[in-house]
């Protein structure tokens, strides 16, 4: 069995070109088992590049695949997964891209990377029924400004001070190019009622409604905070949000 | 915590009233109630297959330095649809802002 010296000197070269061999490895075919760790340190960074391609696959068209490439091998590095689970790779990814000075000619770019991982960690999230319209409407009137709410498990809200969402919807797949304006602010929220994970643009109002509300906010807190962030806020049509979204799984009245 | 000076209890249970009934109008639990069967193919179950090319060790052990003078990131993609507001968008122009001081 290896000792805790050889694998620590396995796990440093397996992602480092320039490393060593590591000492004490063998080859069964004999001599210098270099060539054969090479192609497997390549293995390993090539299949996890590839995994970063695949959990963020706008941020990949939008760069392009071989700048991609570089720059999923310089986080690869970086970063390597913590978790042998590989759809949990790549939560750091998008402040890396934040503070990786060649795209700064794309500050959209950190945003849609969340976009896209706030998507996978929605889809790999416990199901959980969203919140019917009758749980509210079971309140009594009076009670509902108290009322706070249980985000759902897959729920996530990314505010973007960037046309994040339609950059993360002209990308995601493969659809005619179209311009557009990064510098129309938008925030994205991602959501798994049932399945399908969805992602819905939300006014700022809304934003910082939802936001309220997953925070541990009351109905009156909440809407309070979006009035004054927004005054087109409609209160009506954000509780129609919370509705159709299934951003939410229960509502509760403290008493 | 004041809510009393801008959103009133009544209009917070207008909203509700408001907001239920339009939900259950368009039938949002139906809406939202489409796609029952998750297909396991297409997530990320693993990637454990040899993604290495024919037979090459060049992905993994390359090491550029990227900088901005270097390595230009908008010369390729959809990048160079995405116009930015104060006039930058992606384009083939050489990067020079941000060079290591």
């Amino acid at each position: 069995m290896p000792d805790a010296a050889y694998e620590q000197g396995f796990r440093a070269a397996i992602l480092d070109p320039t490393a060593e061999t590591p000492a004490g490895l063998t080859s069964a075919f004999g001599g210098m088992p270099r060539k054969r760790f090479d192609v497997y340190r390549n293995n390993v960074t090539v299949s996890l590049t590839t995994a970063l391609a695949d959990i963020f696959p706008a941020v990949s068209r939008i760069v392009g695949e071989e700048r991609f490439a570089d720059l999923a091998r310089l986080f690869v590095r970086a970063h390597p997964p913590e978790s042998p689970l590989l759809f949990r790779y790549g939560e750091n990814f998008a402040a890396f891209i934040e503070a990786f000075a060649p795209a700064a000619t794309m500050p959209y770019l950190a945003d849609v990377a969340r976009l896209e991982h706030a998507w996978l960690t929605a889809y790999h999230a416990a199901d959980a029924a969203p919140l019917a319209p009758e749980m509210l409407s079971a309140i009594p009137p009076e009670e509902l400004p108290h009322a706070k709410f249980e985000t759902h498990p897959a729920t996530v809200l990314i505010r973007s001070q960037y046309a994040a969402v339609s950059i993360f919807n002209a990308n995601r797949e493969e659809r005619e190019r179209q311009r557009i304006n990064a510098g129309i602010p938008e925030n994205g929220l991602v959501t798994r009622p049932e399945l399908a994970v969805r992602l819905t643009a939300v006014t700022g109002g809304d934003a910082t409604f939802l936001h309220a509300l997953m925070s541990g906010n009351t109905l009156a807190e909440a809407a309070e905070a979006a009035v004054v962030a927004d005054t087109a806020f409609d209160l009506s049509a954000a509780i129609g949000l919370v509705l159709t979204s299934g951003a939410f799984v229960a509502v509760h009245v403290e008493s | 915590m004041s809510t009393k000076t801008l959103v009133s209890a009544a209009y917070v249970a207008g909203a509700v009233a408001a907001a239920v009934s339009t939900a259950t109008l368009v039938g949002a639990t139906s809406a939202v109630a489409q796609e029952k069967e998750k297909c396991y193919g297409v997530s990320m179950a693993g990637k454990n297959d040899c993604a290495a090319g024919p037979g090459t060790t060049c992905a993994g052990t390359s090491s550029v330095d990227y900088q901005g003078n270097a390595w230009t990131f908008v010369d390729a993609g959809t990048c160079m649809d995405i116009d930015l507001p104060d006039g930058r968008m992606g384009s083939l122009e050489p990067l020079d802002r941000d060079l290591p001081a």
